[in-house]
This record gives structure tokens, C-alpha cells and sequence, in this order.
């Protein structure tokens, strides 16, 4: 079994590609997507610990995670096809209504 | 006991009506405001003739309602005190008050603030009435002060003027410095005697240190100079004519004004232990007398020139009260209400006649179009000049007689130079006005239009009169009855003094230092009497002949001429010493409100608005901008959990 470090590097590559993702991308879908990437890096953290503690906590919470994101993209994708219909287009930098 | 509660009842009256027409004058009484005041007066002069009665009898007695103020060892009860002094006062207050009352009927008529006048009428009778009657310090400072606001709500009676207003105010001002004076010689009299008490604080006057008396009574007298208007606050009561000719005659010339030298004579005890202070009630006195007697030599409004009249007689006042004549004083004020009074109401009843102002220049062989009034100005003219026998003549003989033979004999000689210029004032007033060379400009068609011009000055604008050519009309007859009892009263008032009055004024009042005769005091008073004959034959040479052309006099002098026709340049002096200053701080104090406080209150608001506006650029509304910054966040409190 590899080491734990290395599940955490893998973690830790698939959330700053997530991050990036989310900063650099205007395409909310892709944003989403992204957003989802840095969520399924922190789950494959919390895998990693659950396994070298031999504790099932971390992978319960996991599990739960998994769901709330499920709940969580429905609300997404709601949003986000109430702001296509509204504005006709997905890029994220046009939303600036709430501009101070 | 009824001569206590007399005490109270005098007062009380008025103050009835005051709330009467004060509280319900524009609802209820409205055109029949007179009733009540002239009914609350009439029951109060009553009142004051059996108070005399009284008075002579029993000389002195108090009346105590209850304790006003109790502060330590200084207990000041709400009490009134009667004696011979406060009983003259209050037949004159009251019985002046009410032939003004009735005047006003007539002259008041038709005004649209009818009620609100004689509500203000009989408040300042009762405040007036409270101030001779007061028994202690404080009482008397609060009427006195409460004297000033109607004076001052009186003269700016038709505020909507602004020349009246602007005199009410100047009235107040310039009786607020004298008052503040008045208040620190109370405050000094009770720090030394720790009492108010007239009785109290007279008992205690041997005691005290003579500077103290001096100091206090000289302060006293600041408040005295300025209720009374003597020399060098002055100003207000010739510009005080703008109120009603009622007002005038009652406040600004028989009764307010006087109360300065009702309040010295009240304080002989003290003011008769410092010879310095009396020295400059005197000083002063004079001065003022012949100061505004030269100033009323080429005044040529009628009311301006009764005005400057009466400082010039308040100022005879003071110079009796100053060489020790309490008596003559007193008398002076007595004799003086009734011919001022008759004069002020006089001049008003020409100013009805003719319809405004009266420029005595514009104006002649007004006589036999209101004889009436003629008559009875000539009368209060004479008294005022002070020609036997009328009453005039006998106080100011008292007073420049005590002055005499008190050895004073350059202020004797002051007041003499005064009384020929008020004989010669007087009748260039009456000459111009009644008699003449000319014939008035009101009694020719032409001007009627200028006529008009001014005829809201004199206080029933708008009431209909026709003030045309042949609209010189005598007045009605509640206007000319006062006139005519005060003519007899200015005939006969200085007749009691030989009988009587002297003695019974004589009990409260010293009778000053000259007991005997003093060699060539008969002379001396003679030259007073020359001198007033002298005054008013120049003046009938001058205005009546026209032997003597008064402007080629006036060309003689220039300077002299353009010092009395410019009043001496006090208001100019006080407007360059006191009024400019006064107001460049309050435009510097201006600047920097607006510039330091409200600059510094609005510094703090524009930089929480900049901060603000530079904040809100943050606030892009671009999902990303608050990503970068949640990401930029994160790092850093990574950064620090790592390399700590």
C-alpha cells in the first residue's frame, strides 16, 4: 500500500488544479466542475486519514460530503440555468449586479 | 388687615386685565380691550389715593405674602412696603396710567393690535405699580427688569417697522449694561450685608466700609443711568419715539424712566454715606441735563425733542438727588409726569391731527384748527420751562435752589444754562408748531399725498380718517379729557408743596445738608427764572417775530451746530467703539465655526464617504475577484500556519 503522503500530494495537485480552475475559468459549468474537483481532493484526504488511522469517522464524512454536493449541484445547476435564461450567456464575470 | 391687602390689590388689577386681554384679548375683548385695563387701572388709582391717605397717617408698613427664597442666612421674602415715597409714586404711576389708558382709546383706535396693546399697557402698570412697591433688593430687580420687557415690547409695538423694532432692541441692550450693573451692586449688597432688605440693608449702611458704599452705589447708579437714560446710556430713549405716543408719554416719560431716581432716592441712606457717589449722580445728572437740552435745541421732530427733554429733566432729577435735594427730586419727578406726560400726549394728539410725524419745521398756525390742544401744550410748556406759577417752576426752583446753596455752584450753573435752553426749546417747538410764520403743510391741498405718506407712523393707518387739506381736525374727546386734566394738574401740582408735601415726603427723605437760608440763594433762583424767560423770549423773537433768523445763527456756528443736530455723535461713537467691533468678532466667530467646527465635523464625514467610495471598488461583483481574494486569504493563513 502506498504511503499516505502520496495520497495527500495527489490531493493536494487535484485541489490547486480545482482552484485554478475556479479562478481562472469565467464558464460558470467549468467553475462547477472545478469546484467539484476541489471538493472530491479534500474527500480523497479525508479517504487518506480514515485508512491510516483505521478509523471509519474520515470516511464517513466523506460519504456525507458526497451527498451534501449532490443536494448542493442540483441548487447549482439551478442557478445556473436560471442566469443563462435570464442573461443568455454562462460567463461568470457579466453576473456584477451586487457591484459596490 | 386692609391696608395690607390694599398693598396687594393695587397690583393685582392690572394684572387681571394684562391676563384678561392677554389670554382672550383676540377672541373676546378685541375692540373693547380698553374696558377691562382702563376699569383694573381706574380701581387701582383708587386703591393709591387711600394708600396716600394711609400713608399719612401711619407713614410705613409692610405687607408679607410668603417667603420667596430661603438660601442659608439670605432669606428673601415676597413682601411690599408701603411709606411716603412709594405712595406719591403710586398715585403718579397710576393716576398717569390711567388718563394714558384713556387716551389710548382714542389714539389706538382701529389698530389691529388693539388688545395685545392694552394688555402690554397694564402689564407694565403692574410691573411698574410691583416696583415701587417692592420691599427688598431682588423684588425691585425683578420688576425692574420686568419694566424693561414691556418697554421694550411697547416700543416695538408695531414690529412689523423695522426702525421700531430695531429700537425696542436697542432699548434692551443698552438697559441690559446698566442693568448688569444694577445686579452686581445687589449681588455686592448682599456679599456685605447679607441681607435684601431695604430696612435690613439701610440699618447696616454705618457698618460697612466706605468704599464698599461707594462702590455699591455706584453700581447701583449704572443701573439707575440706565433705566433712567442719563448720560452715557442715554441712547435708547430718543429712538424709543418709535413706540405708540401713548407708550411714550407713559413709560419714556412719567413713569420707567423715573425709576432710577425713585431707586436712588429709595437708597438715600446708602448713597447719603458716600459723598464720592453722590458727587457722581451730580456730575452725571448734569451733564445729562445740559447735554440733551443742547441737543433738543435743532431737533425738528416734535417727539425726538420731548424726548431729549425728558433725559435733560431726568437729569435735573439726578443732580437734585446728587446735591442732597431728595425732596425737590421727588417732586421734580411728581410735577415732570404730569406736563411730560400732557406734552408726549399732546404731540400725539398733532400727529393725529396732521396725520404722521410731526417735522416742526413743515408745520405752523396749526392753533386755531385745534385749539384744544394748543392750549393745553402751552400749558404743559410752560410748566416744562418752568414759569410761575406753574409746577414746573417750583421743582426745578427746589432743585437748582438746594444745588445753590450746596455751595455746588458750577453744577447750579450747568443746570441754569440748561433751564434756558429747555424754555427756548420748548417754545421753538410751540412757535413752530402752533403759531408762526409759516402755515403748515398739512393745511394746504398739494401735499396731501406726503400727508398720507407717513400716517401709519402714527399708529392708526388705515382707520379712514381724511387727512386732506381741511382734514386738521381736533381730536375726540377721550383723547383731549386726559389732556385736559393733566393741563390742570401742571398748573396746580407744584402748589402742594408748601403744604405739605415736602413734610410728609420730608419723613422718609433727608432733607439734605442746607438747613438755613444761604445769602443770595433768593438771587440765585431768580437767575433761573430770568433765564427761562430769557430762553422763551429768544425763542419767540426767533419763530414768532422772525426778528431773528435762526439760520444764520446756526451759520455762525457750524461745528457747534452740527454737534447738538448730530446729538453729540454718541450713537456714531458707540457704533464705531462698540457696534462694528462687536460685529467683525461675530462674523471672525462666524468664519470659524463654519471653518474650524463644521469643518472638522464635515473632514470626518468626507473621509469616511472617501474611504468609503475606495472600499467599494473592492466590491466588484465578479465571482472570481472574491475567489482570488478567498484564495489570497487562504495562502496567507497557510503561509503562516507553515513557516511559523
Amino acid at each position: 500500500m502506498a504511503p499516505v503522503s502520496w495520497y495527500l500530494a495527489l490531493g493536494a495537485v487535484l485541489f490547486a488544479i480545482g482552484l485554478a480552475g475556479v479562478l481562472v475559468r469565467r464558464n460558470v459549468v467549468v467553475m462547477l466542475m472545478s469546484v467539484e474537483l476541489m471538493v472530491n481532493a479534500v474527500n480523497l484526504n479525508l479517504v487518506a486519514f480514515s485508512n491510516l488511522h483505521a478509523h471509519y469517522t474520515g470516511l464517513v464524512i466523506a460519504l456525507f460530503v458526497i451527498g451534501v454536493e449532490a443536494a448542493e449541484l442540483g441548487v447549482a445547476l439551478a442557478i445556473i440555468l436560471a442566469w443563462h435564461r435570464h442573461a443568455g450567456r454562462l460567463d461568470a464575470d457579466g453576473a456584477t449586479l451586487l457591484k459596490g | 388687615m386692609l391696608a395690607d391687602r390694599l398693598l396687594w390689590l393695587i397690583p393685582a388689577f392690572p394684572f387681571a386685565a394684562f391676563l384678561v386681554n392677554g389670554l382672550l384679548g383676540r377672541r373676546l375683548t378685541r375692540n373693547a380691550a380698553h374696558w377691562p385695563a382702563l376699569a383694573a387701572v381706574g380701581l387701582s388709582f383708587a386703591s393709591a389715593l387711600l394708600v396716600l391717605r394711609h400713608a399719612v397717617e401711619h407713614t410705613s408698613w409692610q405687607a408679607t405674602l410668603f417667603t420667596w427664597i430661603t438660601a442659608g442666612t439670605l432669606d428673601v421674602p415676597l413682601k411690599l412696603s408701603a411709606d411716603p415715597l412709594t405712595a406719591v409714586m403710586l398715585v403718579v404711576v397710576t393716576g398717569v396710567s390711567f388718563l394714558v389708558h384713556l387716551y389710548s382709546v382714542g389714539y389706538m383706535h382701529g389698530d389691529g393690535g388693539y388688545p395685545r396693546f392694552f394688555a402690554y399697557l397694564s402689564l407694565f402698570t403692574f410691573s411698574m405699580l410691583m416696583l415701587v412697591l417692592a420691599g427688598n433688593f431682588l423684588l425691585l430687580y425683578v420688576f425692574w427688569e420686568a419694566v424693561g420687557l414691556c418697554s421694550y415690547l411697547l416700543i416695538g409695538f408695531w414690529f412689523h417697522k423695522k426702525s421700531a423694532a430695531d429700537a425696542g432692541k436697542k432699548a434692551f441692550l443698552v438697559n441690559r449694561v446698566g442693568d448688569f450693573g444694577f445686579a452686581l451692586g445687589i449681588l455686592l449688597l448682599i456679599a456685605s450685608t447679607g441681607s435684601v432688605d431695604y430696612q435690613r440693608v439701610f440699618a447696616m449702611v454705618p457698618q460697612l466700609p466706605p468704599a464698599t458704599v461707594t462702590l455699591i452705589c455706584l453700581l447701583l447708579f449704572v443701573g439707575a443711568a440706565g433705566k433712567s437714560a442719563q448720560l452715557p446710556l442715554h441712547v435708547w430713549l430718543p429712538d424709543a419715539m418709535e413706540g405708540p405716543t401713548p407708550v411714550s408719554a407713559l413709560i419714556h416719560a412719567a413713569t420707567m424712566v423715573t425709576a432710577g431716581v425713585y431707586m436712588v432716592a429709595r437708597c438715600n441712606a446708602l448713597f447719603s454715606a458716600s459723598p464720592t457717589a453722590m458727587q457722581v449722580v451730580a456730575v452725571v445728572g448734569t451733564a445729562t441735563a445740559v447735554m440733551a437740552a443742547a441737543i433738543a435745541l435743532t431737533q425738528t421732530d416734535l417727539k425726538r425733542i420731548m424726548a431729549y427733554s425728558t433725559v435733560s429733566q431726568l437729569g435735573f432729577m439726578f443732580l437734585g438727588l446728587g446735591v442732597g435735594a431728595w425732596v425737590g427730586a421727588i417732586f421734580h419727578l411728581f410735577t415732570h409726569a404730569f406736563f411730560k406726560a400732557l406734552l408726549f400726549l399732546g404731540s400725539g394728539s398733532v400727529m393725529h391731527a396732521v396725520g404722521g410725524d410731526v417735522d416742526i419745521t413743515r408745520q405752523g398756525r396749526l392753533a386755531r384748527h385745534i385749539p384744544w390742544t394748543t392750549t393745553t401744550f402751552v400749558v404743559g410748556s410752560l410748566a416744562l420751562a418752568g414759569i410761575f406759577p406753574f409746577a414746573g417752576f417750583f421743582s426745578k426752583e427746589l432743585i437748582l435752589g438746594a444745588a445753590f446753596a450746596g455751595h455746588h455752584y458750577v453744577l447750579f450753573g450747568f443746570g441754569v444754562l440748561a433751564a434756558g435752553g429747555t424754555a427756548f426749546y420748548v417754545f421753538r417747538a410751540v412757535f413752530s408748531v402752533f403759531f408762526g410764520t409759516r402755515e403748515a403743510d398739512a393745511l394746504h391741498p398739494a401735499p396731501a399725498a406726503e400727508a398720507h405718506g407717513g400716517h401709519d407712523d402714527a399708529g392708526h393707518g388705515g382707520s379712514g380718517h381724511g387727512h386732506g387739506a381741511g382734514g386738521v381736525h381736533e381730536s375726540p374727546w377721550v383723547m383731549l379729557a386726559p389732556l385736559v386734566i393733566l393741563a390742570v394738574m401742571s398748573l396746580v401740582a407744584g402748589w402742594p408743596l408748601e403744604h405739605g408735601f415736602a413734610e410728609f415726603l420730608g419723613r422718609v427723605l433727608p432733607s439734605g445738608e442746607h438747613g438755613g437760608e444761604v445769602p443770595g440763594a433768593l438771587l440765585a433762583e431768580a437767575l433761573a427764572i430770568v433765564m427761562a424767560l430769557a430762553g422763551l423770549a429768544f425763542a419767540w423773537a426767533t419763530y414768532q417775530k422772525g426778528a431773528i433768523d435762526p439760520d444764520r445763527i446756526a451759520g455762525s456756528w457750524p461745528r457747534l451746530y452740527a454737534l447738538s443736530k448730530n446729538k453729540f455723535y454718541v450713537d456714531e461713537l458707540y457704533d464705531a467703539v462698540i457696534v462694528r467691533p462687536l460685529l467683525a468678532l461675530a462674523r471672525g466667530a462666524l468664519r470659524f465655526d463654519l471653518g474650524a467646527i463644521d469643518g472638522l465635523v464635515n473632514g470626518v464625514a468626507a473621509a469616511a464617504r472617501g474611504w468609503g467610495a475606495a472600499l467599494a471598488r473592492l466590491q466588484s461583483g465578479r465571482v472570481r475577484d472574491y475567489l482570488s481574494w478567498m484564495a489570497l486569504g487562504l495562502a496567507v493563513v497557510l503561509g503562516v500556519l507553515i513557516w511559523r
